[in-house]
């Protein structure tokens, strides 16, 4: 990991406009992402992890989706304003994306040579022979046996753990500066999930990729990343090296949330300290902090106004009252 | 210490699903062996965790014990009967004292009625079995009652499902499990649908109603830490077979399966500090499939200290320390 930003992400702002009214499902999300590092997104259903992810690759669908505000800038280059053309030579090349469910993202009809194939010509210049080739090859770092013979065939043929490895070959087939992996091993099993982040670990560390990991388990980020935002409802609560922040989280929902998991390492009989309440409903929120229903520590100012971001330097921040000089 | 009555005794069960067609004359037929031979007891008041992998059978096990399906061989014995002999009316009025909580709080409960008639359901059909007897009043009641305690507000009870999140609909769920005042509870993967800060409420819910009610549970997990924190005795099985069985605190201080280990080390732990020291035991390739029956350890393709033995002979459930027993040929030979 450098210090060099690539990606920075500046109060964005993802809005769907629905019957009921306006879902800010992104509301003011500000992150830097450097060369090499894995950035965790962790949060609940609907706090906007996938949305976010979605937005800064300018693929929300419109309608119902706007892009209302802020700026994704890529090496400098403003992602949101970049006419459609421009885009194209970035997504899929040096910008990818993994999702959680292998068999919905690849084309049950088509045989994995021909999905893998078309990226690579198309992005790399290669004709198919080479191209066909570089998919064999990147499969056998995948870890898929006989990759020769594998690459011709569909993708029901592969187990779920298997197709996981062929998303992530692909993945990284055009040698991408930017992985962004949303929930890439939520469907599979424990034993498998140890596989696919060990490869995704690996892979990336060697090519030099660094990743956006969208994941709802923290002992997912704990083993991968190396900094961490948390979301809830559309923002991000809290932001900072994953090793401090699961030391000394500041914000009460971090707290909250790094309690109600169960551990393998706890002891028996400890009771589980859980959050009371239910996620807020992100239709026309006011202006508040949209957790202090459920907070223990919420206050008076907390109804009425969202907190501004403290920052502490080393891209720790987090958004909460208690550590607001100006109340 | 008074030994506990033993509530659920499960013996030899197999259920075999058969599939594709058998040819005209005589051909062969194939099955699924989803569960191969699982034998456990639960007592009273405890709850039995069964943990293992997708398509492992944890909730074909479960199924069969409620005799969803009819297992194809072994016995279920629920309190002395056997559920597997008893004719269909008999095993109604057992089946009273065995209720289950399913994983999906959206498919599992009718969209087009009430939270208060799904509560109510149970009461209304075993009334009219002539099972119950209790009044209109009475029933009314109870569904209050039972919504109060799981965490609903009783104004509720006129809303339909849709209305609710995920989690207050599990807690529907569960009142409606024990509507009828079970002793035992199956719960298939209750918590795995929800969000972390929701599954704890609702795993604390379960602790609650089990100290208050007495409750037995079967509680099928596929997440490890989950397992740990809710359950008494705790089965790993794998692919139609338990391979360890023991107390909670011993299987996950001294595994001694060799795939229990790498369950164990493969889950992970939400802190930086110990992921960045662990020693992960990674396992190649994938759970076989269950269409033909092994003459050998399941687990055998997998497993890093695989001995020639294990090809040839299926190893069983022994015990290797006092309650705790295991199927694997590191801690006895062959019959």
């Amino acid at each position: 990991m450098t210090d060099e930003v690539i990606l920075q992400v500046k109060d964005l702002k993802t809005y769907f406009h629905v019957d009921e009214g306006i879902v800010k499902a992104v509301d003011g999300v500000s992150f830097n992402l450097r060369k090499g590092e894995t950035l965790g997104i962790v949060g609940e259903s609907g706090s906007g992890k996938s949305v976010t992810n979605l937005s800064i690759i300018n693929m929300i669908p419109n309608p119902p989706g706007r892009i209302a505000g802020g700026e994704v800038l890529f090496h400098g280059a403003d992602l949101l304003k970049m006419p459609v053309k421009d885009l194209r030579s970035i997504r899929g090349n040096k910008i990818s994306m993994i999702f959680q469910d292998p068999m919905t993202s690849l084309n049950p009809f088509l045989r994995i040579s021909t999905q893998m194939v078309e990226t690579i010509v198309l992005h790399q210049g290669l004709d198919k022979k080479a191209a066909k080739a570089k998919a064999i090859e990147m499969l056998k770092l995948a870890g898929i046996p006989a990759p020769e013979k594998r690459i011709d065939q569909y993708p029901h043929q592969f187990s779920g753990g298997m197709r996981q490895r062929v998303m992530i070959a692909m993945g990284l087939s055009c040698n991408p500066e930017i992985l962004i992996a949303d929930e890439p091993t939520s469907a599979l099993d424990v034993t498998i999930q140890a596989q696919i982040l060990d490869l995704m670990k690996d892979l990336t560390a060697r090519l030099g990729t660094a990743v956006i990991l969208i994941t709802h388990s923290l002992g997912v980020v704990a083993g991968m990343c190396d900094t961490l935002c948390v979301m809830y409802a559309g923002r991000v609560v809290e932001r900072g090296a994953t090793g401090e922040i699961f030391a000394e989280p500041k914000h009460p929902y971090t707290q909250g949330l790094i309690k109600s998991v169960p551990r393998l390492d706890q002891a028996q009989g400890d009771r589980l300290r859980s959050i009371r309440g239910q996620p807020p409903n992100v239709i026309d929120l006011p202006d508040c902090c949209p957790f202090y229903p459920r907070c223990d520590k919420a206050m008076d100012i907390c109804k009425r106004k969202y907190p501004a971001t403290t920052e502490y330097g080393n891209g720790r921040a987090v958004s909460c009252w208690l550590y607001t000089e100006a109340k | 210490m008074i030994e506990k009555e033993v509530l659920l005794d499960v013996k030899d069960l197999k259920m075999h699903f058969p599939i594709g067609s058998k040819a005209l004359f005589g051909g062969h037929q194939n099955f699924i062996y989803a569960v191969d031979g699982v034998n456990f007891q639960i007592k009273k008041g405890e709850t039995l965790g069964l943990v293992g992998e997708s398509g492992c059978g944890k909730s074909t096990t479960a199924r069969a014990v409620a005799q969803l399906y009819r297992p194809t061989a072994g016995s279920v014995v629920l309190k002395g009967k056997d559920l597997t002999k008893l004719p269909p009316r008999e095993l109604i009025a057992a089946r009273k004292n065995m209720q289950m909580v399913f994983q999906d709080p959206y498919a599992s409960l009718n969209p087009r009625m009430t939270s208060g008639d799904i509560i109510a359901e149970p009461m209304r059909i075993y009334q009219k079995k002539g099972l119950l007897s209790m009044t209109k009043k009475e029933m009314d009641e109870r569904v209050e009652q039972l919504m109060e305690r799981v965490g609903l507000s009783r104004f509720f009870r006129n809303r339909y499902p849709h209305e609710f999140s995920g989690g207050q609909r599990q807690r529907i769920g569960i009142a409606r499990a024990l509507a009828l005042r079970p002793e035992l509870v199956l719960c298939d993967e209750p918590v795995s649908a929800l969000d972390v800060s929701i599954q704890a409420q609702i795993l604390n819910l379960f602790k609650d109603l089990q100290e208050e009610f007495g409750l037995t549970y079967l509680f099928i997990a596929h997440d490890l830490a989950v397992i740990q924190y809710i359950s008494t005795r705790v089965a790993v099985m794998y692919l139609g077979t338990v391979a360890e069985i023991s107390n909670s605190a011993e299987l996950y201080k001294n595994p001694l399966h060799p795939y229990t280990q790498a369950l164990l080390s493969a889950a992970p732990i939400p802190d930086p500090k110990i992921e960045k020291e662990r020693k992960r035991i990674i396992l190649t390739g994938d759970v076989p499939s269950p269409d033909k029956q092994r003459p050998g350890c399941p687990f055998y393709d997998r497993c890093w200290k695989h001995m020639d033995k294990c090809k040839e002979h299926k190893p069983r459930l022994k015990e290797a320390a006092p309650g705790h027993e295991v199927a694997c040929f590191l801690y006895h030979d062959p019959d």
